[in-house]
């Protein structure tokens, strides 16, 4: 019988990571967003980690207390972020990451979002390189290979494998066959697929082996190792609703 | 409303590149101004909204109170789906987006070049930036049409003869719309197909920064489907 994949803790999930791993967080725009993973992370401490994730915060309706990368970066616990945005999408945002990275602090690979997804799908995939049309002609391909295949200019780029990935799901079997719900798929298979330890945190009760039909799986449990069921507020940390989130941030602002 | 610019309004400009969406076209619509052309109405058109992260065939924005937690489209807006909406991965979404199955593309810019040419994902002199899938898009869509304001904030010339700043991908726009008209990047360059109400061709000239093909009757931006 092999040992079991539920972790009581998040703390207890994330407890062996060591400095210098390279990490992939999930989500896209808060939606499936390992938000308790990284609260648990900035308790655990582990520097020198390499991130990637979409961007280096959750997005406009993460409150402003919200866990993030932004609490990895002032812990001084992030050496690299590898992401589709490095700055923030509105020009009144301000990011913790902006920070460090004009500073110097803190290093930065930015790589359009299709090849970020297709890096990682290709780690996942066991292939260790591909060619896209994306970014051809611009400065991100200066000094890189390319190579013309049916008179179309391609760019040769790397896999990106994972040593951890931190995702969330809508549902879990004890096996860690994944579902998700709605827009939270997003980049959490794919991480998952890069890494050699994927770790899970789960929104609904972590069900019996078998519970969910197989037709209905969208993440295969080989490609996860560790799952935790996320608990109400305030052990677990949830997204707050939009209204909520608006309330929020007047008060923040008002102060 | 007219956004405390000249010339048309932010919608005014949407409205006018969804009419050239065609019945059954595959839409991606970019962060910020472009947003608004799903507010059109399509009539019997069929239109498929794409966003990156993988939802395929939303619909309008939700309102206060009733939003779904786990459903946003690609600027991170709560939405609906309608029916026959499909959800697919990140991968599988650029997937689309890469073999060509997007038919247009809508991006907003801060400059574009009479070359087709156009940038959006790094203002001069900044430290890092957002390319989000403009990159991927702007490379790989059928048809890539940009909004934008006419001008910067301080007055300069946003459609000019080659990009002072890193562009995006080359020579793709078709489409250029901005508050003071409707301009068509064609292979001899940039050419003014309509004007905005309220604008004269001088104001055109003087706020172009490159080579402009103007008929001798520029008719008016059309502001209805």
């Amino acid at each position: 019988m092999p040992k079991s994949k539920i972790f009581p803790t998040f703390d207890a999930a994330v407890a062996d990571i060591p400095d210098g791993s390279t990490i992939g967080f999930g989500g896209f725009a808060v939606v499936g967003m390992p938000i308790n993973l990284y609260k648990a992370l900035a308790e655990q401490g582990a520097k020198g980690l390499t991130c990637v994730s979409n961007g280096t915060r959750g997005g406009a309706t993460l409150p402003g207390d919200g866990p993030d990368m932004g609490g990895l970066i002032t812990n001084g616990q992030v050496k690299k972020v590898i992401c589709s945005f490095t700055a923030p999408t509105r020009a009144s945002q301000k990011l913790m990451f902006s920070e460090y990275y004009e500073k110097g602090l803190i290093d930065a690979e930015l790589v359009p979002q299709g090849t970020l997804a297709e890096r990682m799908r290709a780690a996942g995939a066991g292939i260790p390189a591909f060619y896209t049309p994306a970014a051809v002609g611009t400065e991100l391909a200066e000094g890189r290979e390319t190579r013309v295949f049916n008179g179309r200019e391609y760019l040769l780029e790397e896999a990106l494998p994972l040593d951890y990935a931190f995702i969330r799901a809508y549902q879990a079997d004890a096996f860690g066959n994944l579902r998700f719900r709605r827009s939270q798929r997003n980049f959490n298979p794919l991480m998952a697929m890069a890494a050699r330890v994927t770790i899970v945190e789960v929104e609904e009760d972590i069900l019996p082996v078998g519970a969910i039909d197989p037709d209905d799986v969208h993440l295969a449990g080989i490609f996860v190792h560790r799952l935790i069921k996320i608990p109400p507020p305030p052990e677990g940390w949830w997204p707050q609703r939009p209204a909520e989130v608006a309330k929020h941030e007047a008060e923040r602002n008002a102060r | 409303m007219s956004d405390g610019a000249k010339g048309l309004t932010r919608q005014q400009m949407c409205d006018r590149l969804a009419m050239e969406f065609q019945d059954g076209w595959i839409v991606n619509l970019g962060i910020g101004i472009p947003t608004l052309c799903s507010n059109f109405d399509f009539g019997d058109r069929q239109i498929i909204f794409h966003a990156e992260n993988g939802v395929i065939g939303y619909g309008p924005l939700t309102g206060a109170g009733r939003e779904d937690l786990h459903l946003v489209n690609a600027g991170g807006q709560h939405v609906t789906l309608h029916p026959g909406a499909a959800i697919v991965n990140h991968a599988d979404s650029f997937g689309m987006i890469r073999s060509g199955r997007i038919d247009v593309t809508v991006l907003g810019a801060y400059e574009v070049a009479a070359n087709g040419d156009f940038a959006n994902w790094k203002m001069a002199g900044q430290k890092g930036g957002g390319i989000g899938g403009a990159m991927d898009l702007a490379a790989c869509a059928k048809h890539v049409f940009v909004a934008m304001e006419q001008v910067t904030r301080r007055g300069q010339p946003r459609l000019v003869e080659r990009c002072a700043i890193p562009v995006t991908a080359r020579g793709v726009v078709d489409l250029v719309i901005t508050n003071y008209g409707l301009y068509e990047i064609t292979p001899e360059g940039m050419a003014l197909r309509e004007i905005a109400p309220g604008i004269s061709v001088d104001e055109v000239k003087a706020t172009t920064g490159c080579n402009l093909s103007i008929p001798s009757e520029v008719p008016p931006v059309k502001v209805r489907g």
